[in-house]
């Protein structure tokens, strides 16, 4: 069920993230002032917009979850809050090492997306502790996605409310995104963002077709012992 | 239309099976007893069936509720007595069954009524932390009546209770009531004494009545 | 619906008088935090952000212990059987709970507010305070809303000492930063409120928020 398109799906991630990487490398300009290091944001950027999509995401299949009552959806919003809490680590990590790099400082309050992202990832964290610290399934995955929805609604509360609170005196640094970079730079950002979203949809799609086909094993061999 | 239709119902636990392949069917103002050993399944049945949990196979008809698709509608028709007696142990015998009343929308005179009908009408006002657990179970007992339900989910009803007691309760919760009633109990030959119908689990599926139901 | 949770809210004011466990500790954990930050600060008196801040996160970090505490009588009467067993509907049960959280919040702040003005506050509250009293209503409310949730979320978990900090306190990071935002001028040598309309207005969507969220999610917690 889910591994269709799974291999064209993932040759276009590949295709897609190789000519990224090209791009960075090789045709993008470096920053003025802060040389090859900044390059990170094409890494950094991307992965943080693609993290927060699909946090969103999450959140979105488990409306669907409490909906229908169909497991399904449960998992698929499990797998994309998973590999997103895994890419916010990333982007913290990244955020950081282009913040020591360029600044100096490991770690910069006046930055408010990662500010902001911080928040978010201790959120979700506890995603893992709070699903797992319960043993029915079936009330294990509505619990789940009450969290995934009230956690997503949250998402966008925050960063409203971090970017609001920030100093006005510090000029927003690392979040050159979209609207003012020139054409190089753009081009490759917007290469190495699609890029990204490939990788994390066929991650996604890897995940919950591994999962499923585990599954669909159990139950074979349940019934296998029943049946003897 | 019967009080209870159960077509292979299951329930499980993740992997584990807590019920499977049960089938029964109540008329209205019969009693059913359930009989099992210890984790046979006997709890379980009557959580389903007073709609605290959701079966997750076959088919279920509580008075008239589709399980779990109409579980709400159960609460107003069904009294449960079970393990734990369900009172807040900081307030007293009248403040529990009046929560209660408010709950049901009931005027308070049913209140009193009940406290009178389980004699309990000298300790209403101490806090049921202070009480025996005889007393607790008469409490227990008046709250599950208190809303007049067609069907009554006892299980142990008789636990703690003096001679004097059950004799006291029996127009409430036993035969007399007229209600249709699911009984689980431990002493066998009288739950088979006051039943129409009798059920035995062994590992939460329907096994036959006898000795080797407490292996 | 008004009546189930007006009964359900009298039930749980009720027992609190009686056994009065929540609100005394909540108090009292309040102003040992006040003398923490004394001592972890190394400053007699506050004002400003730090005053604001203070004020604020001891708040939040009671709450929790208000919020863990939100389904004990349950517990301890046997599990939320008894309230799935009554004909109650998951929004009842919902607006009962926040607003026993909330009125717990409240006579918390009645005597924590007070307390802070006379252990850390340098300038003197009178004049900003019915905007204080704006700011604490709404932030109240948020965080009554949102501690319900998370309460229910918690209730039947293993783990719930652990989750309920963990789960409350992140969500409460937009509700703390306008609520410190905006008593942060109120507790200045020059107290007068300050761009007050913009961080009541974020409260303001960041209760709605909360409140709709959580009533329209609360039905799929709590049963089995």
């Amino acid at each position: 069920m889910y591994s269709k398109g799974l291999a064209p799906l993932a040759a276009a991630a590949a295709v897609t993230i190789t000519t990224a990487l090209a791009l960075v490398f090789f045709y993008a300009p470096n920053d003025a002032d802060q040389g090859f290091v900044q390059k990170i944001f094409y890494i950094h950027v991307p992965m943080a917009i693609v993290a927060l999509c699909g946090f969103v995401a999450g959140g979105v299949f488990a409306i669907r979850h409490l909906r229908s009552g169909d497991r399904s959806w449960d998992m698929r919003s499990y797998v994309a809050i998973h590999l997103s809490i895994i890419l916010g680590l990333a982007v913290l990590i990244t955020g950081a090492i282009w913040a020591k790099a360029s600044w100096g400082h490991w770690w910069l309050w006046d930055e408010p997306v990662l500010v902001s992202f911080l928040v978010v990832f201790l959120l979700y964290c506890v995603y893992y502790p709070l699903r797992f610290s319960i043993e029915d399934p079936d009330r294990q995955a509505r619990y789940s996605s009450v969290f995934a929805i009230t956690a997503g609604a949250f998402v966008p509360l925050n960063f409203i409310a971090v970017r609001l609170a920030e100093k006005y005196t510090h000029p927003r640094v690392l979040s050159q995104t979209g609207g003012s970079l020139p054409g190089e730079m753009r081009l490759t950002f917007l290469v190495a963002l699609a890029g990204m979203a490939l990788l994390f949809v066929t991650l996604w799609k890897l995940e919950l077709t591994a999962k499923h086909a585990s599954i669909q094993l159990k139950r074979l061999r349940n019934r296998a012992r029943v049946a003897a | 239309m019967a009080a209870i239709e159960l077509e292979r119902l299951e329930r499980r636990y993740g992997e584990r099976v807590a019920l499977a392949g049960v089938s029964v069917r109540v008329e209205e103002g019969q009693t059913l007893a359930v009989l099992g050993g210890n984790g046979a399944g006997k709890t379980t049945l009557l959580r389903v069936l007073a709609g605290l949990l959701r079966p997750n196979g076959g088919s279920a008809r509580v008075l008239g509720a589709e399980l779990p698709g109409e579980r709400w509608k159960l609460p107003a028709q069904v009294g449960y007595l079970g393990h734990e007696p369900l009172l807040y142990r900081e307030l007293s015998g009248r403040e529990n069954l009046r929560y209660h009343a408010r709950l049901h929308r009931l005027a308070p005179a049913r209140v009193e009524q009940l406290l009178g009908a389980v004699g309990m009408e000298e300790r209403a006002d101490d806090p049921v932390r202070d009480l025996s657990k005889g007393l607790i179970q008469r409490l227990a007992a008046a709250r599950a009546v208190l809303h007049e339900p067609a069907l009554l989910l006892l299980d142990e009803p008789r636990a703690n209770l003096d001679p004097a007691a059950v004799e006291l309760l029996e127009p409430l919760i036993g035969r007399a009531s007229g209600r249709t009633r699911v009984l689980v109990s431990h002493d066998v030959e009288g739950a088979l004494a006051e039943s129409d119908l009798t059920l035995g689990l062994r590992d939460g599926r329907p096994a036959p009545v006898g000795a080797e139901l407490y292996r | 619906m008004i009546g189930t949770a007006r009964a359900i809210l009298r039930k749980d004011l009720l027992i609190e008088l009686r056994t009065k466990e929540s609100v005394p500790a909540m108090v009292l954990f309040s102003i040992t935090v006040y003398v923490l930050f004394h001592f972890g600060l190394d400053r007699d008196s506050l004002d400003g952000e730090l005053a604001s801040g203070v004020l604020w996160v001891t708040m939040l970090l009671a709450a929790v212990i208000g919020v863990t505490r939100l389904f004990a009588a349950e517990r301890e009467q046997g599990g939320i059987d008894g309230l799935l067993l009554a004909p109650v509907d998951r929004t009842s049960l919902f607006v009962a709970k926040a607003a026993a959280l909330f009125v717990f919040l409240t006579a918390v702040e009645l005597v924590a507010v007070p307390a802070f003005a006379l252990l850390l506050l340098g300038p003197s509250l009178g004049g900003a305070f019915p905007e204080l009293l704006a700011i604490l209503a709404l932030g109240n409310l948020g965080v009554a809303a949102v501690g319900a949730l998370v309460a229910a979320l918690a209730a039947e978990t293993r783990a719930r000492e652990l989750i309920v900090p963990l789960l409350l306190l992140p969500l409460l990071v937009p509700l703390l930063i306008a609520c410190a935002k905006a008593t942060e001028p109120l507790m200045r040598q020059d107290a007068g409120p300050e761009d007050l309309g913009r961080w009541l207005s974020v409260l303001t969507l960041y209760d709605v928020v909360f409140v709709l969220l959580s009533v329209a999610v609360f039905d799929f917690l709590l049963e089995d």
